[in-house]
């Protein structure tokens, strides 16, 4: 018995030298391992023997078997591992090749801005309005300290619609004082409003007829000049980098006093001056100022209880500052091979 | 433009440096925005030692001439070079007006720079005449290598400011900047001399003087005769120039000189021409008046003028007339120094467009005590440089309200409103810097405001403006209101619409940005119900209109990309639209061309067609929670095709529509969509979480042949009918059209879905609820199922 299955052993061992892939190993499997095979025939014939032999051969023959099913599976993995490696060597993809341009689109160089002010505005407690683009005189002017004679109308050429008493507005001040009007002079005021303004002017690369307008209005017991300068300083870090600086020049506006100019650092150069700079080493971004006594009182907030700064700007000259733009007229064209560009997170 | 040598009569800088000082007027208030300096580096009076004949010329002399380093030669070739002449030398490398001055030689001798007529030097009009006249030759006692410029007096630092914003004339006149400075330096003003004297005569007794309206309130008049007209001296002249003003003639500049002086414009009248009388009056409507400039004019009521009693001789404020003008043949005039209503004059001089220097300022108010100085002033520099005799006594009209403003404020307040620390004395300082005259009562300033600072008014922020600006905003500190925390927030409608905007991102649409104001035509091609506002005094006719729709501006860029070569163009945008009496609501506009995926290497593109735009419909408005409560209906949109759209309608509303633009209006294949945004903005429930069912689901596929014209609407009604409660989804998965089913048929086939969330379904009793789906369709619609 031992002889046979010695002799058995090597027969296997010798055809599974030969064996070399997985037919050879099937056809190996079919003759010795099936049913009937000879490993087979070899263990059913224990059945034979006495109880005594069974002892003597029941071990041998079953590490044989396990020897032989053990060899002969490490080859089928490995076969198959041969054989899946040579099908994935076909398999090979150029991902040099394009892949699914999936389309997500891009906001306007001036939503952005918009979104990305909001955010920041948001984030200190302001509310964010929006409000008719046809506008009552009153609430575009007369409510801002600016009668109908003001001089300071005609730098603010407008599209009346009818008569003097609609129009477009020409700034977004009329939503603060729509918000005022709400606030009925006893709830405290947070707001900015982001919205379009239309103006009767000609058209070149730093003025349009509709352009966009961010201002902020703050409206509280204790507010100051040096709030809004801090808050401005704090909005042109969090728009241009950290390293931006805020400043303020004395200027006048018929609804704020004292009126300032709002420069940040120039981010094109060190502050030693450049093409974009003026005055040198600045940037005029915004005006605001300490909000008129008339028109705290006009709106319903009397001044000696209440006070507070507002500031306006333009998306559009904010959008051309941060992304490098020279002509305004850009953000009406709407090329997509310029916007497409912008469908991007911000970076700092 | 200020000149700062005329500043120098009125306040003493001559120890300041220009350019620094020009940073803190900027810095206080003022924004000098250039310093020009007047007058060219390198050129110095010299003595001409020596000078003998070039050798090689008829006409050209060689010189030695001491420039104050060294003397040196120089080929000059002016009839009156001669030796001991006092000269204007240019250097080499002085930068003249037409030439750049070099080291080199003429005609063989070496020649180091140049001798200089005054027309070379840009000091007198570059002429044939005045080049005849030869170099210009200085007096004996010129200090040799002197700044030339210097020596002549006619080197100054100006200063442009920009008055643009500034809401005072105190940067339109010389004494008023040099307050200006006096404040920031803390120094004194010195006004100009004016003392002249009179002649027996008075002005009283040959004229007469009736002011007949409100809208003038101060009428000062002085008559000055025997006058000799002649040129300016040279200061006044220079110092014109330097403001940007012709000198004309002594007369002539003199009004203009006291005006530069005190932001008072004067107006003279050749008082032979004029007669013996003024009586200011509202214009009678079409009143007609030829102008110095000899246009003529015709006026309304609004406007103000100056009449002789009879016919118009001025325009109050604005311009003088011909009829009266000074001219080479004057020998008396009237001055009048007047304060009429700034907005009157502001209305004229727009309606007329003739702005003129003397109506910018009367357009921001003047103070009446300058009217006063300003007229003496005149008649004091008519008497000294025109020889003229001023005549005794004034013709005057006073209805001026002469009360000073006053404020009242406490420190506090000041450092509550500019965030500062400052103490009582801080204030003091600043007050006396800037010349306001206070007193403090019961811890309180009171404060009189100069009657010059007219753009001051009676309230605290005022005061505050004036000490923060000198305090410097530049050293305001950055600090942060004191708030109570609390959420900043979208109004409900910004935040909806930007919803909205970020959706269509998401769905792979380019946001774009187009203009509310369009021409009339294209404003009327949707909405024909709804009228179109009309601008009514517009630019251009093609900003004429306001858009009451986007679809016309959409397809302005889609024309525009695809004139650039772009073939894929999916663009959006949310905007106002306005309609009918001034109405307005946000809309959102989407217009695709093109693929709306592609990666064409790959074959796989999806082209854009009615059903990609049906897609991002549903998208939207199942994003807004509107599932189940939208619907479409077939469009009746004239230009949209007839065939390829829908009408969009939410609760039984039309919002908006869709579908492909009519051929007519574009032959491109262009999907467009309109939706009213304040339409959608109804009331949603929240989202709540639904259990997916963890019990097996049955799925069974059947098709229907069907006329062409059914709808799939139809079928699916039917269908859902009669699957009841276990039928919970339907989804279409083929349409068919084919010579095999008859062409004028279509079959299309649907996945059904069965299930039941409480207990597994039986084969049985969903066979028997698809057969009945079968027979429901087949009757009802008289339609066949597909074998």
């Amino acid at each position: 018995m031992k002889e046979k299955i010695t002799l058995l052993q090597k027969e296997i061992e010798e055809k599974l030298k030969e064996v070399k892939n997985l037919d050879t190993l099937n056809e190996l499997k079919v003759k010795y391992l099936s049913k009937k095979g000879p490993v087979s025939e070899l263990t059913n014939s224990l059945r034979d023997l006495s109880i005594e032999e069974k002892k003597e051969f029941g071990k041998l023959i079953t590490d044989f078997r396990n020897d032989i099913f053990s060899k002969v599976e490490a080859l089928k993995e490995k076969y198959e591992l041969e054989e899946l490696n040579k099908k994935l060597e076909n398999e090979k993809v150029d991902i040099s090749m394009p892949g699914l341009d999936i389309e997500s689109g891009s906001p306007s160089f001036v939503e952005k801005v918009i979104d990305d002010a909001s955010d920041f505005f948001i984030s200190l407690g302001y509310d964010i309005y929006e409000g008719p683009e046809i506008e009552l005189d009153k609430y575009n002017f007369e409510m801002l300290n600016l009668p109908k004679d003001h001089p300071a109308r005609d730098a603010q050429d407008t599209y009346y619609l009818k008569d003097e008493d609609l129009l477009l507005r020409s700034q977004t001040s009329p939503v603060q004082v729509r918000v005022m009007l709400d606030g009925k002079g006893e709830t405290p005021i947070r707001m900015i409003c982001p919205g379009k303004t239309y103006r009767r002017e000609d058209i070149n690369a730093t003025h349009e007829q509709e352009f966009t307008q961010i201002e902020g209005l703050v409206i509280d017991k204790n507010i100051s000049l040096s709030d809004l300068k801090g808050t401005f300083d704090a909005f042109v870090k969090h728009t241009f980098g950290e390293t931006t600086e805020a400043r303020f020049r004395p200027s006048y506006y018929p609804f704020t006093e004292p009126s300032v100019e709002m420069d940040m650092s120039c981010i094109y150069c060190d502050g030693s001056g450049c093409n974009m700079c003026k005055p040198k080493g600045w940037i005029t971004i915004a005006g605001g100022g300490m909000v008129h006594p008339n028109v705290l009182r006009m709106c319903g907030y009397d001044p000696d209880k209440w006070q507070g700064f507002a500031f306006g700007m333009a998306g559009e000259r904010i959008a051309m500052l941060k992304y490098n733009m020279t002509d305004m007229r850009t953000m009406h064209e709407n090329d997509l091979r310029e916007t497409k560009n912008f469908d991007r997170k911000e970076v700092k | 433009m200020i000149s700062m040598n005329w500043v120098k009569d009125y306040i003493d800088i001559k120890d300041e440096n220009l350019e620094e000082l020009a940073d803190k007027v900027t810095k206080a208030g003022i924004n000098v925005e250039h310093v020009v300096n007047t007058g060219i580096n390198n050129v110095v009076v010299g003595e001409v030692k020596e000078c003998i004949d070039h050798p090689d010329s008829d006409h050209l002399h060689v010189c030695q001439v001491d420039v104050g380093t060294d003397t040196r030669q120089i080929v000059c070739g002016a009839p009156n070079v001669k030796a001991g002449l006092k000269v204007i030398v240019a250097l080499p490398g002085s930068k003249l007006p037409k030439m750049e001055i070099k080291k080199g030689s003429i005609r063989g001798e070496e020649s180091n720079g140049m001798i200089c007529a005054l027309c070379e030097l840009g000091l007198e009009e570059d002429n044939e005449e005045n080049y005849k006249k030869g170099i210009h030759e200085l007096p004996e006692d010129a200090p040799v290598g002197m700044d030339a410029f210097e020596y002549l007096g006619v080197s100054d630092t100006l200063y442009d400011l920009d008055v643009h914003k500034h809401k005072n004339n105190d940067c339109r006149y010389h004494i008023g900047f040099a307050y200006e400075i006096g404040t920031i330096l803390g120094k004194k003003v010195k006004l100009p001399e004016s003392n002249y004297s009179e002649i027996k005569d008075n002005i009283n007794d040959q004229f007469k003087l009736k002011v007949d309206t409100d809208r003038c309130t101060y009428y000062k008049a002085k008559m000055v005769t025997d006058l000799v007209i002649g040129e300016s001296p040279e200061f006044i002249k220079n110092r014109l120039i330097s403001a940007g003003m012709r000198p004309i003639n002594n007369i002539v500049d003199i009004s203009n000189y006291v005006m530069l002086e005190y932001g008072q414009p004067l107006h003279f009248f050749d008082k032979d021409k004029l007669g013996n009388e003024i009586v200011v009056r509202q214009a009678k409507d079409n009143e007609e008046i030829t102008t110095l400039d000899e246009q003529e004019r015709v006026l309304t009521n609004e406007d103000i003028v100056i009449t002789d009693g009879n016919k118009a001789v001025a325009i109050a404020g604005i311009m003088g007339g011909l009829n009266t003008d000074v001219d080479e043949n004057t020998k008396t005039v009237l001055i009048e120094s007047a304060i009429f209503n700034p907005t009157n004059i502001r209305k004229t001089a727009r309606r007329l467009n003739l702005r003129s220097e003397a109506s910018l300022r009367y357009e921001k108010g003047l103070n009446f005590e300058y009217t006063d100085a300003a007229l003496d002033r005149a008649c004091y520099l008519l008497e000294k440089y025109a020889s003229g005799k001023v005549l005794s006594g004034k013709a005057e009209y006073d209805n001026e309200d002469k009360k000073q403003k006053k404020i009242e404020f406490t420190t506090e307040r000041i450092n509550s409103l500019l965030g500062l620390e400052l103490t009582d004395e801080d204030i003091e300082t600043e007050l006396k810097k800037l010349d306001f005259e206070y007193e403090i009562k019961s811890g309180k300033f009171i404060t009189t405001i100069p009657r010059r600072r007219l753009d001051i008014e009676e309230n605290v922020n005022d005061i505050a403006e004036e000490i923060g600006r000198l305090y410097g905003y530049h050293n305001l500190k950055n600090t942060m209101p004191v708030l109570p925390t609390r959420e900043g927030k979208f109004e409900h409608s910004f935040g909806f619409k930007k919803n909205i905007s970020k959706r269509m991102r998401t769905l792979g649409l380019n946001e774009t940005r187009t203009y509310s104001l369009v021409d009339q035509k294209t404003a009327n091609m949707f909405y024909k119900d709804r009228s179109t506002i009309v601008i009514p005094n517009p630019m251009s006719s093609d900003r004429s209109a306001l858009r009451k729709t986007m679809i016309p501006s959409m397809l302005e860029v889609i024309k525009y990309n695809k004139s650039r070569g772009l073939k894929d163009i999916n663009i959006y945008e949310t905007s106002k639209v306005f309609y009918d009496d001034f109405k307005e609501e946000n809309h959102l506009a989407v217009a695709l061309y093109g693929n709306y995926i592609s990666n064409l290497w790959q074959g796989k593109v999806v082209k854009n067609d009615f059903y990609v735009l049906k897609g991002i419909v549903s998208n939207l408005l199942d994003y807004l929670g509107l599932k189940n409560r939208y619907s479409f209906v077939e469009s009746t949109e004239e230009n949209l095709h007839p065939g390829i759209s829908a009408d969009i309608y939410l609760d039984k509303n039309k919002v908006g529509f869709f579908g492909r633009i009519h051929p007519i209006v574009s032959k491109d294949e262009i999907y467009v969509l309109e939706l009213s945004i304040n339409d959608l903005d109804v009331k949603t429930k929240p989202v709540k979480f639904k259990p997916a069912s963890k019990l097996p689901y049955i799925k069974k596929d059947l098709a229907f042949v069907m006329p062409m014209s059914m709808k799939n609407e139809e079928v699916i009604k039917v269908i859902k009918h009669a699957g009841g409660r276990l039928l919970t989804d339907i989804s279409v998965f083929d349409l068919y059209v084919g010579e095999n089913i008859g062409l004028d048929n279509k079959s299309i086939a649907y996945n059904l879905t069965f299930e039941d969330p409480t207990r597994t379904l039986t084969d049985e009793e969903v066979m028997e609820v698809f057969k009945n789906i079968i027979n429901e369709v087949e009757t009802k619609l008289n339609i066949k199922l597909r074998d």
